[in-house]
């Protein structure tokens, strides 16, 4: 078993009209043995980006810290709020700088530019970028997750519906993987406010 | 040896630190130097000092562009200049690096003046000879930038620095309104350098460097992007006062 599946996580993020979501797992396990069931791995770092750390626990809270410092000494240094897409190279710049030692997590980024255009994007764990218009996976469900989104997304999904698409999406994936689900968390960006709902799925 | 690795720059029993005195000293002996920020865009322009006349003139560089949307230019000593020019590039490819995008002009600005403090207060070393203007354009849009030798800067709308900038800033004074084109910017810059220029003003004896906020479609450019005026460009403009 590879260490990206120790802790074991589902992690997904979709894009909607005006609007993107995140929804992750709560689940914290060693290997087949469940410890935590309110497990953080999704993160505001602004008011409107957002990074969800699927992989190894430690190193979701490691890079949870870090990633914290370089956006407040980003946001004292510049005086403004990071963009998504400017976190997004940050956080690839961060993991490519330990290529050889790497953080066994995949980030997933999603929020609001300053012009309320959606921007999500998803890495492995050296940084490289895979850029999205529609969804991005990550975590052991991710298999899982990409049937789900490819079945169910669909283009121009106000909040609502973009909303229930992602929470069906992820709870259908949790219950066909052992390693992740009790529970979810499901943040809708919108230019309004975040809107941020616990899910309960098959608590077992 | 260890005797001589303090700093240079100690305090004089008045407070000044006559280092930091002397190299603005040489700034005031360095060629004039003009920037102008104009409502969309920003030039800077500088005389062209040669001591000979068989010097190859368009070997001389006094301005350059630092990133895309960051151009630069000086007033002092040359060698010195050279020295902030690599570092400055480095500066803002580093920023690339880790953001892939320019640096915001301020940050850059920030980073060099505070090499330049370094060099007020390391050991062995002497503060730069030069001022620095920078010119550029980010989010919060067109920038003018003033760096001096102790490592202080300040934004300006429009300024001069070196060999008669007292007259050249009492000009732009009288020139400068907010609502300024960038076009209408190039001649006052250009105006402001003739009336100190020694001799017969060319376009072999000045450099003029813009940036405008609004990208040039001709040139084939996406983003706002510094570019330093080709002789013909400036002879045009030179044409146009006379």
């Amino acid at each position: 078993m590879s260490i990206m599946q120790y802790n074991g996580s589902a992690m997904v993020a979709m894009v909607g009209k005006n609007c993107v979501a995140i929804a992750a797992d709560k689940r914290l396990g060693q290997r087949a043995l469940t410890v935590d069931t309110d497990f953080q791995k999704v993160f505001p770092i602004t008011d409107r980006t957002y990074v969800g750390l699927p992989g190894l626990a430690t190193d979701v809270k490691t890079l949870h810290d870090r990633f914290r410092m370089r956006v407040n000494l980003y946001k004292h240094r510049e005086e403004r709020t990071i963009e998504p897409k400017t976190f997004a190279h940050l956080v690839s710049h961060m993991l490519y700088e330990r290529r050889f030692g790497s953080y066994f997590v995949e980030p997933v980024v999603a929020g609001l530019d300053k012009n309320d255009e959606p921007f999500i994007c998803g890495m492995d764990v050296i940084g490289c970028i895979d850029w999205a218009k529609d969804f991005v996976v990550g975590g052991t469900a991710s298999d899982n997750l990409f049937g789900m989104c490819e079945s169910l997304w669909e283009p121009d999904l106000g909040p609502e519906d973009l909303f229930e698409t992602i929470s069906q999406a992820l709870l259908s994936a949790v219950d066909r993987d052992a390693l992740s689900g009790w529970g979810a968390v499901v943040h809708i960006i919108t230019p309004e406010g975040v809107i941020t709902r616990d899910i309960k799925g098959r608590m077992d | 040896m260890d005797r001589y690795s303090f700093s240079l720059t100690t305090f004089a029993p008045n407070g000044k630190l006559l280092q930091i005195e002397h190299a603005l000293a040489a700034v005031g002996n360095g060629s004039t130097t003009v920037g102008i920020k104009a409502a969309n865009g920003v030039v800077i322009a500088t005389e062209k000092k040669t001591g000979s006349s068989l010097i190859e003139v368009s070997s001389l560089q006094h301005m350059v562009k630092v990133c895309d949307t960051i151009g630069m230019v000086y007033s002092g000593m040359g060698p010195d200049f050279r020295v902030l020019v690599t570092s400055a590039r480095k500066m803002a490819q580093k920023y690339r690096l880790i953001y892939m995008e320019d640096p915001p002009v301020r940050i850059l600005v920030k980073e060099l003046a505070g090499l330049m403090q370094e060099f007020t207060q390391s050991g062995g070393v002497r503060p730069f000879g030069v001022s620095l203007l920078l010119a550029g354009v980010d989010d919060r849009g067109p920038n003018l930038y003033q760096v001096d030798p102790s490592g202080s800067y300040f934004p300006w709308k429009a300024t001069s620095i070196g060999k008669n900038m007292v007259n050249a800033k009492t000009f732009l004074e009288k020139r400068y309104n907010g609502d300024m084109e960038l076009e209408d910017a190039v001649h006052t810059a250009i105006l402001t350098l003739k009336e100190g220029f020694e001799g017969q003003m060319t376009e072999q004896s000045i450099d003029v460097g813009i940036i405008s906020t609004i990208p040039s479609a001709q040139a084939g450019e996406s983003t706002p992007a510094f570019s330093c005026l080709s002789p013909a460009e400036i002879k045009d403009y030179l044409s146009n006062i006379a």
